[in-house]
């Protein structure tokens, strides 16, 4: 039976959604975190590091929550700072360097808007990322595990492929902010959620992702799920140059 | 009331001679207000640059407007492009409607090829008037398609932004447009070629976060407003009062995200300079 796209929403925000740190920790046990962005800070709300994947070198990068309060009011609940975006990006251009692969695992609401972000230049940190990552010569690929939420998420998802877990939302904004900003009615959300097109089907057909991964209850299998389209989507773009790849990746984006 | 115009020749002097009867057609009374210093303007006191004489804060202007005193010529492209409705929202298709007669324009962007005194360069102008020159599908394939231009044939960008962010009434594909301006923006780059953004009041959410933030060269209008967030959401989040010019320009320059601020009344001959001067040295 189809949910309905506030369904989807729920689910996607519900507190036993697989989470950044369980899906390191089954999928990269040898992750090797590299902390900080070089230039001013470094944003807990992004992790990343080395790994190796099927024995190859691999670079990872997730957006986390948090687990306890205090953690979580560290990283924003999951909402990147200007510093956690250069983070990502000093990574993507090292990875590239190595002609190492990346993948992104993105869960936020968007970059956190709070005063000292707007003093860093949130909106700057992400532009920087369509622009540099877009450009980085190494496949990259972002799974979207929970809220894809606007720029701050586009940020992590601007490379060659985008996959989606069934419980999972990409959106422009959230349901709540796009009902009360144009029916100036919060309340309005459900009914937002289905005008939208912000389900996984939904984008699917908009061409905006390349793939739904099957979300059933046991965590572990939808890791293996997640470790199977890696592992395909992986041989298909090792096999171009870097030229091909910067090609495709245009006109991946060109189209819309 | 008249200022004195800095250039000879511009189209604005040629427009303001031709409108000078309609010019003097203005009633007198009409009181405007600067929304910066609170100022009060009587509207003949007001130029055709709109700015504040207090404090040089630009008036939100459409963007053929702008073009009359920026510019020796301009042969506009893709002027037949028109938004598109891809989640059939209700009631978009009126208030497009109203947008195109406040503009006169058919996206919320206008683009083309230009030259001040004898240079060419690639033009983009955003139409706070458009729906708050919000980025739609369309005002992005405009955009792309003058950085695509651009590239082919060898011409600098300058670029005038003024949005409110995303447009909501297209969704997702709203937010596509700013991966796929960026991508054009880096060819244009690779290509060697010179970028001037000209952040005008509002500079806001997805185009901040994009094509804004990417230039070679950042100017910014006196107080213009650039941020990401919305004021609101920022209270909310943090649950205090911000200050009043946490997102004026000026601030933004401070924390280093802006090269300089320029009053419109020398952005013409700013633009001419850095055209010379700021990219590519030509032999
Ligand atoms: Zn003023």
């Amino acid at each position: 039976m189809t949910k309905k796209a506030m369904e989807v929403v729920q689910a996607a925000r519900d507190e036993k959604h697989i989470s950044g740190h369980e899906l390191r920790k089954v999928l990269f046990p040898d992750f090797f975190e590299l902390h900080g962005d070089g230039l001013s800070g470094d944003d807990p709300a992004i992790v990343g590091g080395l790994a190796t994947f099927h024995g190859q070198p691999v670079t990872i990068i997730t957006t986390s929550r948090g687990h306890s309060l205090n953690e979580r009011i560290e990283k924003h609940f999951g909402q990147p700072e200007p510093s956690g975006y250069r983070k990502a990006c000093r990574l993507v251009e090292n990875a590239a360097k190595f002609h190492r692969t990346v993948f992104l695992f993105v869960d936020t609401a968007g970059a956190y808007p709070g005063k000292s972000a707007e003093e860093n230049g949130q909106g700057e940190a992400i532009a920087q990322n369509l622009l540099r990552i877009g450009q980085a010569k190494t496949p990259i690929i972002t799974i979207i595990y929970g809220e894809g939420g606007s720029g701050g998420a586009l940020a992590l998802a601007c490379g060659d492929g985008v996959w989606m877990l069934e419980d999972s939302i990409y959106s422009v904004l959230s349901p709540e902010g796009f009902a009360s900003i144009l029916w100036k009615d919060a309340k309005k959300a459900a009914e937002a959620a289905e005008v939208m097109r912000l389900t996984p089907k939904d984008l699917l057909q908009q061409k905006v992702i390349e793939g739904i991964i099957d979300e059933p209850a046991d965590h572990l299998q939808v890791c293996q799920n997640i470790e199977q389209v890696l592992q395909t989507e992986l041989d298909k773009l090792q096999n171009l140059s870097a030229e091909e790849l910067l090609v495709r990746r245009y006109e991946r984006f060109r189209k819309f | 009331m008249v200022k004195l115009f800095p250039h000879k020749n511009t189209l604005t002097e040629k427009h303001v001679k031709a409108n000078k009867v309609a010019d003097d057609r203005v009633p007198d009374g009409i009181l405007k207000k600067c929304p910066k210093c609170h100022t009060e303007i009587f509207a003949n006191q007001l130029d055709s640059y709109l700015t504040c004489p207090n404090c040089d804060y630009g008036f939100r202007i459409p963007a053929k407007k702008r073009i009359e005193w920026l510019v020796d010529d301009f042969e506009e492209w893709d002027s037949e492009i028109s938004p598109s409705d891809p989640l059939k929202f209700p009631n978009y298709d009126q208030k497009i409607a109203k947008a195109k007669k406040n503009s006169g324009l058919n996206e919320a962007v206008l683009t083309g090829q230009a030259k001040i005194d004898g240079q060419s360069f690639a033009l983009g102008i955003m139409d706070p008037t458009f729906i708050m020159g919000s980025l739609g599908q369309m005002t992005g394939e405009k955009i792309t398609r003058l950085f695509e231009k651009a590239t082919k044939k060898g011409l600098p960008v300058v670029l005038f932004t003024a949005s409110g962010g995303a447009r909501m009434q297209e969704g997702i594909l709203s937010l596509m447009q700013m991966a796929k301006v960026s991508n054009a923006v880096a060819k244009h780059s690779q290509a060697g070629l010179l970028y001037i953004a000209v952040l005008t009041d509002p500079t806001t959410g997805g185009v901040t976060a994009s094509f804004a933030t990417e230039a070679d060269i950042t100017l910014a209008e006196p107080h213009a407003m650039v941020g990401f967030a919305g004021r609101r959401v920022i209270e909310q989040t943090i649950h205090q009062e911000i200050a009043s010019d946490l997102q004026d320009a000026e601030n933004v320059l401070k924390h280093g995200f802006i090269d300089h601020i320029v009053k419109r009344q020398d952005e013409r001959s700013t633009i001419e300079w850095l055209l010379k001067f700021g990219g590519e040295a030509n032999d």
